[in-house]
This record gives C-alpha cells, sequence and structure tokens, in this order.
C-alpha cells in the first residue's frame, strides 16, 4: 500500500507543546537531520525548527504615544534626546524612526560621518529603561492651547509603544564589494577599494525566510520572536518581491521576500534591539527576528533542511555600479563560501566581512526553541499568507 | 574623521595667545578640553581631544609645534564593552592587525588585545560602537 502523505496541522502542534511532547530543532541542527534521514522521515519526527536572524535592519521604527499634558498640546514637531520624530499623526503620537540622525548630527560633512546617536539609538535608550528628553513643539488650538512642552519620559512613562518595523528580516542580501580605487563607507560596511573585501548580512540557514523560501507557513498573525518578546509577523514587508529570481531548488540568488513586523517595546530586551552607527552611511537599528517553522509536510522539511552550501547571493560592486543604479551580478557566492572566511573572485582570495551577526542568530533560534519546549510560545495560525511566487503557484 | 587625545605644554611666552580658538577657525577642528592648567611658573599644561579632518588635523599639530608648543598623543588603549558587542564581524573589514578575528565554525568575534596597536580604525566602524579608546589618565589627576 502507497504510504499517505504525511501532514501536521498548527493545532496539533499546539496540543504536543502543551502536553511538553513536541519536537523542536534549531535550523543548523534541522540541516543535519534532514540529511542524515531524510525529509521524509525528519518531516514525521520534527514538529518545529526554530530560525533567527541579528543584524540591522533599517526599515525599522516605533510608534509611541506620549500622553496627553496639561494644558494639552497638539504637538507637530516632537524630538526624542534632540533625534525627530514624524509627529504628523495624533496629537501625542508619534513615530521615531531608526535611521533619523539627531537633529545636530554633522552627518556627512566631514566624511566619513559618525552617525553616532539616531532613532535606532532612542528606541534602544528606551527599552533599556533610560530617560530620554521630549520636546515637543505646536501651533497651538483651541483644544490643546499649549506651543511647547519639555519633559523627561521612560518607557514605563508611555501610554504605548510598540515596535513596528515596515521591513525586516530581508530574505537574502547582496555580497556588496569595490572596485573602485578608494574605500567607500556603505550601508553594506567599510568597502576597500580594488576588492579588498567582500561584505554579507544574512544568517544563511538559520535566517527565517531561507528556511521557508515560498512563505507557505507564515503571514499576517504568525507569532514570532521580536527583540526579546512576542512579535508578530503583520503582513509582506516593503520590497517583499516574491518573484526574485530563484536557484533550482527554490531559494532567490538575489534580495526577494520581507516581513513586516511589530511587537510590544515594553516587553523587550535591549540585548535583543540595538542601536547601530554605519560609519559614512547613517544610523539604524540591530533588531532580533526569530520565525518558528512548522513541519507541515515533506516539502517544509526539505525546505527547513537546506544548508549554506545551497544558499546563494550576487556579488555586486558598490564602488561603480550600484550607486549608479546598475547592480548587476559579478558572480554567485554560496553562503559556506562566505562564511568560510574568504571567497575567490576575480582570480585572487578576498575576505569576508558579515554584517550580520551568527552568534546572536543562534541564540535567537535556541530561545525560540526552548520557549516552545517550555509551553511558553504558541504557534498562531496565519490570517493571510505572504504573497508567494508566481511560478511556486502554477508549480 | 579622526580624533586623537593629546598633552599640549605651553612654554610660558605663549600662555595667553588664544591657540584653541586658532584651532577651530584655522583648521576647522574641534576639540574637547580635559584638563587645563598653569603652573606657577607660567608653563602651562593642557590635555584635551582634538577632532577633524585627518589634513586639518596634522596642519594644526604643525602650527602647535611651531608656536613653541610640545605636543604628545597621549598613551592609549583600546578596549571592547562586551555588553555592546553584538558579535557581528564588521569591524574586521577594518582591523590592520588581525586583533579582531572571527573564530570558525562559531562564527565568535574575538578582540586579541596582544594583537591591537591602538590604530584606532575600528573604533567608529564598529556598528555598536562597542571599541573604545581608554588613555591614560594619569595626566588628569
Ligand atoms: S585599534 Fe586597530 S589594531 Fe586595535 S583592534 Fe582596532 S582596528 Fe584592530
Ligand atoms: S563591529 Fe563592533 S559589534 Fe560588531 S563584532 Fe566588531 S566590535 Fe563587535
Amino acid at each position: 500500500m502507497a504510504q499517505k502523505k504525511f501532514t501536521r496541522t498548527i493545532n496539533e502542534i499546539n496540543r504536543k507543546i502543551k502536553d511538553g511532547k513536541v519536537v523542536v530543532v534549531t535550523a543548523d541542527e534541522m540541516v543535519d537531520i534532514v540529511k542524515k534521514k531524510g525529509p521524509k522521515k525528519a518531516a514525521r519526527e520534527v514538529d518545529v525548527v526554530t530560525t533567527g536572524t541579528f543584524a540591522p535592519m533599517c526599515s525599522s521604527g516605533a510608534f509611541l504615544n506620549f500622553g496627553h499634558t496639561k494644558p494639552a498640546i497638539k504637538a507637530s514637531r516632537v524630538w526624542l534626546n534632540s533625534v525627530p520624530a514624524y509627529a504628523g499623526v495624533a496629537a501625542v503620537d508619534v513615530y521615531i524612526g531608526a535611521t533619523e540622525p539627531a537633529e545636530d548630527d554633522p552627518l556627512n560633512r566631514v566624511h566619513p560621518g559618525q552617525f553616532k546617536y539616531g532613532g535606532g539609538h532612542v528606541i534602544h535608550d528606551l527599552i533599556a529603561g533610560k530617560r530620554i528628553n521630549l520636546v515637543a513643539t505646536s501651533y497651538g488650538t483651541d483644544c490643546y492651547p499649549n506651543r511647547e512642552i519639555k519633559k523627561k519620559v521612560t518607557l514605563a512613562d508611555l501610554p504605548y509603544a510598540v515596535l513596528l518595523n515596515p521591513r525586516n528580516a530581508y530574505q537574502n542580501y547582496n555580497c556588496a564589494i569595490n572596485l573602485s580605487k578608494k574605500t567607500i563607507y556603505t550601508y553594506m560596511g567599510v568597502l576597500k577599494p580594488n576588492a579588498g573585501n567582500a561584505n554579507y548580512s544574512t544568517s544563511g540557514q538559520l535566517s527565517p525566510l531561507f528556511n521557508d523560501p515560498y512563505y507557505l507557513t507564515m503571514g499576517l498573525g504568525t507569532r514570532i520572536f521580536l527583540g526579546g518578546a512576542k512579535g508578530y509577523i503583520i503582513g509582506p514587508g516593503t520590497q517583499h518581491n516574491p518573484n526574485a529570481k530563484r536557484g533550482k531548488n527554490g531559494i532567490p540568488i538575489e534580495p526577494a521576500g520581507t516581513l513586516m513586523v511589530k511587537g510590544d517595546l515594553k516587553e523587550m530586551d535591549p540585548r535583543w534591539v540595538a542601536g547601530v552607527s554605519m560609519l559614512g552611511y547613517g544610523c539604524s537599528l540591530a533588531v532580533g527576528v526569530g520565525v518558528p517553522i512548522p513541519i507541515l509536510n515533506e516539502e517544509i522539511a526539505l525546505y527547513t533542511g537546506i544548508s549554506d552550501d545551497e544558499i546563494f547571493t550576487r556579488i555586486i560592486d558598490y564602488g561603480k555600479d550600484y550607486p549608479k543604479g546598475k547592480a548587476s551580478s559579478l558572480g554567485l557566492v554560496s553562503y559556506a563560501e562566505l562564511k568560510s572566511g574568504t571567497i575567490r573572485f576575480d582570480g585572487h582570495d578576498v575576505s569576508t566581512v558579515p554584517l550580520s551577526s551568527y552568534v546572536r542568530a543562534l541564540e535567537i533560534a535556541r530561545i525560540l526553541k526552548r520557549w516552545i519546549e517550555k509551553g511558553k510560545f504558541l504557534l498562531a495560525e496565519a490570517q493571510e499568507m505572504l504573497p508567494t511566487a508566481s511560478s511556486y503557484i502554477t508549480k | 574623521m579622526y580624533s586623537k587625545m593629546l598633552s599640549l605644554r605651553f612654554p610660558k611666552t605663549i600662555v595667553n595667545e588664544p591657540v584653541t580658538v586658532n584651532l577651530v577657525k584655522k583648521f576647522d577642528l574641534s576639540f574637547n578640553i580635559l584638563k587645563a592648567t598653569i603652573y606657577p611658573r607660567k608653563e602651562g599644561l593642557m590635555v584635551l581631544e582634538l577632532s577633524g579632518h585627518r589634513k586639518n588635523f596634522q596642519r594644526g599639530i604643525r602650527y602647535l609645534k611651531g608656536l613653541g608648543v610640545k605636543v604628545e598623543s597621549i598613551g592609549q588603549d583600546i578596549r571592547r564593552d562586551e555588553d555592546k558587542c553584538f558579535q557581528c564581524g564588521a569591524c574586521t573589514a577594518v582591523c590592520p592587525t588581525g586583533a579582531l578575528y572571527i573564530e570558525r565554525p562559531e562564527m565568535a568575534v574575538i578582540f586579541d588585545r596582544e594583537k591591537c596597536s591602538a590604530c584606532e580604525l575600528c573604533v567608529s566602524a564598529c556598528l555598536a560602537r562597542a571599541m573604545e579608546v581608554r588613555f591614560n589618565k594619569s595626566l588628569l589627576y
């Protein structure tokens, strides 16, 4: 008799979590399991695979409400530790973006600029419980006559604070190299001239979207690890491009899927939400994201078993091509090669530099694993899946 | 951006010259004075952090030396704030001595102080600003 196709539901997994019988492994452990036992057996044995990534994610920020003051104000311009926040929302609501530099920052006037403090640092300081100087100005209205307030606030004082990141956890990103004759300072880090180093930013086989390349288990409502607390995927992120070029194994070889995520700032841990200063480029925020992948069938088991040597990315010249908007691939490299420390480029060994922390990514995958095993974290069924590749739909 | 901690010893003939103002005006440098004293014999000592373009910095130092100021850079020491460092590896792009390196396969970023030449390139290249310059504070007290 033919063996029935194996399937499992999220409800079944949650029941196992409550019974303390769930089997959870991290994505790097799953690589070995699938290699040894094959996806069929692996799917039957493993319920959940945990993933993780920790890297600068510029498209991040927080919605804050700082509460009504006496007399009341309709804040039209707001600064948090001198960093401007977007105040074009309701009277005492603001959005503080990760890449906003402090207003008096010298920027790139002395190149490369330092970008010592920005929105990402404000968010980190809030989570760390530090006092933040809040300044708000207004034009005054009949209902909100106050023209200016200055006060010190902590996260605990804020009635509402939510991290809401329009684009996180990019599924694949370029490997950056510099073919020009001078050192350049980019969002991919410092790139030395004449292909002096090759920078990359992903956790490879641990990365959430590499473990579910067609987004078969993720969408609005998926519960995740975000900044040390529980958070949610709330939809595709900006620039989500499911139709990016993919290899034969289905894994994109260029920037593809992205996540929009949210979580309660008040529950987060400063270790997992850190301000970033990119020399010559700007401020940002390093965010820790981990997504649990439910092994609903053999296909998903197969994807979670994909390893660094099966994941490829394009080498792009940031010296000349990229700034002109003409990023063309100078070749493909695997993450196994990138992680080895050197890649072969144009007949030379070029040393590689990660911007994404593999150590922290693994820590996230392990924390998420522990949460699920201990019954502290139940999986949540997505209410609307992320848009997938048109090639997958017709498959 | 270039920045160094310096000790300046002024002969008594120029104690009253507005040298720091000139550093700002003529050479576009900025400074942060940590200590300024005039000793009984009218000699001056100033400890300051001077920052700006590397070229301007060098021109500023030449200007000071031309006035007869004794300029010395203060013994510096690089440290990593282990709480701030999130183990990414971005700093390994700039470290010329290999003091910052990645241990594989764990991908842990190691800082070997023995190999560090205190060139300070990592200080502003570190994403988390975890690499800190400590200077010999004995001059301040
Ligand atoms: S100061 Fe220079 S040598 Fe020392 S760790 Fe930093 S980059 Fe390396
Ligand atoms: S760049 Fe900074 S945070 Fe990253 S590994 Fe180096 S010292 Fe640590």
